[in-house]
């Protein structure tokens, strides 16, 4: 059987690294919105998690 | 034995029919393997069998081969078991599994219809052994008939009007009309959601509809089918695209949204009217007096 990690953050994209505290998953700082998704996605696709976008310039990768 | 032959015959005959009719390879594409067809049909073929035998064994008298055919229709029990562990071996390795509600109510009816057979056989046995055997030609097609309408359960289009909806977005919200779904973080995957995503809203008839849909198992049986006739764009690494079917928890209607390989609204809305009920996952609120007391 296949093991997967379900419901957890994979990783975080951020544009501002200030609005980040703790750990347990690595964080990407990228430095505009344009590169902000192009990491997501690259992120998405090699994590195959899902894209989440907080609104305030965090992206979150989630596994569901 | 030719006195008992030809109610063998026709009790078998009977039997095996029913089993064929009742296999119909439908449009759930299950079960969809010749193999799996033959194991059923085998099956089904010493299920009848067994119901004819048991007529004759009675009319002999001989009441320790009676003893030996219940035990005998125990083996039946396995029918369940085999359909459970394979659909269940086979949904590891689905991009959109069935769940295991589905499978539960594919196992009870796979079971069932084996009892039906025998049960069929038995009668028209029975009828062949006390009449004739001319007999046989009304007893088989009305027993078939009654284990048809037996097998023929409810579908969701009996209990719930099911309409077209509209995907938007309030920011990264994906929402099917007041229902929120889900957060979506890239521009291009909410541009092919607008684009190509389909919606429908399924809004329960009664209270024990509106409970049916509460049951995730049955929302996962609805996208299952509906992802089995109009395919979906999920792969292993996509998970974006994920069908979803979400309730509106102040009114209790489903929303599900679903990107498929041919997005045909209206094909759409007749599939998810086609899902059966699960059995498992039926309401039944209105049977009890406090229910009936509480929906009004």
């Amino acid at each position: 059987m296949e093991i997967k990690i379900n419901d957890m953050i994979l990783a975080i994209v951020t544009l501002d690294e200030t609005l980040i505290r703790g750990g347990g998953c690595p964080v990407f700082i990228a430095a505009n919105e344009e590169q902000q998704q192009k990491i997501g996605l690259y992120l998405s696709k090699i994590l195959g998690g899902v894209v989440h976008d907080l609104e305030n310039g965090v992206f979150l990768i989630c596994g569901h | 034995m030719q006195e008992y032959l030809i109610v063998l015959l026709a009790a078998t005959t009977a039997g095996f029919l029913n089993r064929i009719i009742l296999l119909r390879r439908d449009y759930r594409q299950y079960p969809t393997y010749p193999h799996g067809q033959l194991t059923h049909l085998a099956l089904g073929f010493i299920a009848a069998s067994l119901g004819a035998v048991a007529v004759v064994a009675i009319a002999k008298p001989d009441y320790v081969a009676v003893t030996f055919l219940v035990l005998a229709a125990q083996e039946f029990r396995e029918i369940r078991n085999m359909e459970r562990e394979s659909l269940g071996k086979l949904e590891e390795n689905k991009l959109i599994s069935r769940g295991t509600d589905y499978i539960e109510g594919i196992a009870r009816v796979f079971e069932a219809r084996n009892y039906l057979v025998i049960f069929t056989s038995l009668v028209t046995g029975a009828v062949v052994q006390i009449f004739s055997w001319p007999y046989a030609f009304i007893a088989a097609p009305l027993m078939i008939m009654v284990s048809l309408q037996f097998m023929s359960g409810k579908v969701i289009g009996d209990i719930a009007e099911i309409q077209e909806a509209k995907l938007s977005f309030s920011g990264t919200m994906l929402k099917i009309e007041d229902v929120v779904v889900s957060n979506v973080g890239l521009p291009e995957v909410r541009e092919k959601i607008l684009r190509e995503g389909m919606g429908v809203l399924i809004k329960p008839k009664d209270d024990d509809a509106r409970i049916t849909l509460d049951s995730p198992g049955q929302r996962q049986a609805i996208i299952h089918d509906a992802v089995a006739i109009l395919g979906t764009k999920v792969d292993v690494n996509e998970p974006e695209y994920m069908p979803m079917a979400r309730k509106q928890i102040d009114q209790g209607y489903i929303a599900v949204y679903i990107i498929a390989n041919e997005p045909d609204i209206e094909f759409l809305i007749e599939v998810i009217k086609r899902v059966p009920v699960i059995e498992s996952s039926k309401g039944t609120a209105l049977k009890a007096y406090y229910g009936r007391k509480a929906a009004d």
